[in-house]
């Protein structure tokens, strides 16, 4: 066992002055397909315990896999779009160790034999372009959910049992590894996130997974070495699991850095070992301890005969890729007016897609870039989401902003309109009844408050009497007070003058 | 992966830790007496290098198929219960297995 947390960790910024972060990332994509990989099992996320299993996810004696059409055009296309080379003959490896969640004994996986292999995806931070190399694509299989009961803290520590839902055995797995990446330091972090967060993007686009991280359909690790600043040699490094969102990717990172160079300084060894990160306190703390759980012993599936994707069909395939991220964000930037400026924010809070579909809705580019970048990028910080994992749709922000337009509400209320879809209250139209948010521009109402308000302040009242219109915003403002918000502006400044001229 | 062809000689601390990986827990006595079984074995197999040159490609699959895809459609596979009834545990429609050491969740 590693006892490594007797030290310090050392700030981000200091290590940088004495050592260089090495990173490489390995990011785990659940396909969307409608069966597992091997067998013709629902995928549905969210079922009851073991109601999706079959002979051969739950490897009865004498269950044969047979591979899923689907999955292999997916991590093709995944492939090829990762400007990856796609491998003319490959097979399947069993991946073979000891633990409840494969009852196989092993994962069907990818060894030595990748499907896409040698590619490479551009990142943009901060408008500089970092060009991340892949590694490999391999297709493998997804491992049952263990639930640990008898502990008092959930952890394995002091569980009694085990239980096992194998649901999830099986569905299958894209996993995309890049090669060991070397940026300036004080980016890395930075780039790091961009890549996952780019990476969704093309997954997305693509439409082979949901890649949602808060449901586990996008997985990444950080693996992580420090050198010596100005040296080449690699140094040990740490694999960090269990990082589940764009900002804990950054966090993670950060983290490790400074623990890294805390043993260095120390002039003790990084041990290589999986860590886990920890959301709540922003650390990661010893996963496994044998080394002996590394030796799989790889050999080729028997069950499963080789893989040979023919020119043709990866031609056909390549027909399919969406339009490349880098000419879809010029083409979006030039019709939505942006300056690179602009486009650079929405880029970097992960919110093309959704100010796309917003338009697409038929709001105004400007209305929608104002929305997802104002109201809901601090709505999903406070939650530590993604936007898109906030539960607020395209079609209901374009809804809120057609309120906006036809002047039923002000875009302070729009605020509470996003307030009550945050809080699952229903429709922007049900919210607006509901919380009674409609904006009043009857003269009834609206010459009621404008007459007290003329009357509560004599003074403004005979400035604008002798011409000085500009002093009406003082009486707007009373009324928008009175009126809790929900005043017309523009007609009580109407009334204001009719009055008082 | 480990080549037979140039295996001679299995050690018997090779084999205490294969028996380790595998969660067999073999005695000193049944190591004294396997690791020169397996040692033999081993060479039985190797004897197959000495006719496979290098041009005849490594086998790993008898019949010579490539290919063979299913479409992704979904089928019925098992209840719970059927899934469930060969456990020597159940709970919570879960296979209950004792508890894992020496991992954290």
């Amino acid at each position: 066992m590693s006892v490594t947390t007797d030290l310090e960790p050392v700030g981000f910024d200091e290590a940088l002055t004495r050592y260089e972060p090495v990173f490489g990332l390995e990011v785990h994509v659940e396909l969307g397909t409608a069966t597992k990989m091997f067998c013709a099992c629902d995928t549905t996320f969210g079922a009851e315990p073991n109601t999706q299993v079959c002979p051969v996810c739950l490897a009865l004696p004498g269950a044969l896999p047979v591979v899923n059409a689907t999955a292999v055009e997916s991590a093709i296309r995944i492939g090829l779009a990762l400007n990856c080379s796609i491998a003319s003959w490959c097979r399947f490896a069993r991946k073979n160790y000891f633990y409840p969640d494969m009852p196989k004994n092993f994962q069907t996986s990818q060894y030595d034999e990748p499907i896409a292999f040698d590619g490479w995806m551009d990142v943009e931070v901060d408008g500089e372009t970092f060009r991340v190399e892949i590694e490999r694509a391999h297709m493998e299989e997804d491992t049952g959910k263990s639930l640990h009961v008898g502990g008092s803290t959930g952890r394995i520590h002091g569980a009694s049992h085990s239980l096992l839902d194998y649901n999830r055995a099986g569905i299958p797995l894209v996993e995309i590894v890049t090669r060991p990446v070397v940026v300036p330091g004080d980016k890395a972090p930075a780039v790091a996130r961009a890549y996952v967060q780019q990476l969704r993007e093309l997954i997305l686009a693509l439409g082979v997974s949901d890649a949602r991280m808060d449901q586990g359909s996008l997985r990444c690790d950080v693996n992580l070495s420090l050198r010596p600043a100005g040296t080449e040699t690699l140094g040990t490094r740490s694999e960090t699991k269990n990082v589940n969102s764009f900002r804990s990717v950054e966090r993670a990172f950060r983290f490790e850095v400074g623990r890294h160079a805390s043993l260095l300084d120390a002039g003790r060894s990084v041990v290589q070992e999986t860590r886990h990160f920890h959301e709540d306190s922003g650390s990661t703390s010893s996963g496994r301890e044998k080394s002996d759980a590394e030796d799989y012993r790889y050999f080729p599936e028997p069950d499963l005969v080789p893989v040979v994707p023919d020119a043709a069909w990866i031609e056909e395939l390549r027909g399919t890729l969406p339009e490349q991220p880098s000419a879809r964000r010029s083409r979006l930037q030039a019709d939505w007016g942006l300056s690179d400026l602009d486009m650079r924010d929405v880029v970097g809070a992960g919110a093309l897609d959704l100010v796309a579909a917003t338009v697409e809705q038929g709001s105004s580019p400007a209305a929608a870039r104002k929305w997802w970048l104002g109201e809901l990028a601090r709505a999903a910080r406070e939650r530590d989401v993604a936007l898109d994992e906030l539960g607020v749709s395209p079609t209901q922000v374009a809804e809120v902003q057609g309120l906006v337009d036809a002047g039923r509400v002000n875009d302070k209320l729009a605020r509470q309109v996003f307030d009550g879809l945050l809080a699952g209250e229903g429709s922007p139209e049900e919210i607006v009844a509901a919380r009674g948010l409609e904006v009043v521009s009857d003269d009834g109402a609206l010459g009621e408050a404008v007459d007290r308000a003329i009357e509560a302040n004599p003074d403004v009242a005979e400035k604008i009497r002798g011409g000085k219109q500009a002093a009406a915003g003082a009486l707007i403002g009373a009324v928008m007070k009175e009126m809790r918000g929900q005043a017309d502006a523009g007609r009580v400044r109407e009334l204001i003058i009719e009055r008082l001229s | 992966m480990s080549d037979p062809g140039t295996s001679a000689g299995i050690t018997r601390a090779d084999v205490a830790h294969l028996a380790g990986l595998s969660r067999i827990d073999l005695t000193d006595e049944e190591l004294d007496r396997l690791a020169p079984q397996l040692a033999v074995i081993l060479d039985s197999v190797a004897t197959v290098s000495q006719v496979a040159s290098q041009d005849i490609p490594p086998t790993s699959h008898a019949v010579p198929l490539q290919n063979v895809f299913r479409e992704d459609v979904v089928r019925p596979g098992l209840t719970p219960e059927e899934a469930l009834s060969g456990a020597p545990l159940v709970d919570q429609q879960r296979f209950a297995v004792p508890r894992i050491l020496g991992e954290e969740a």
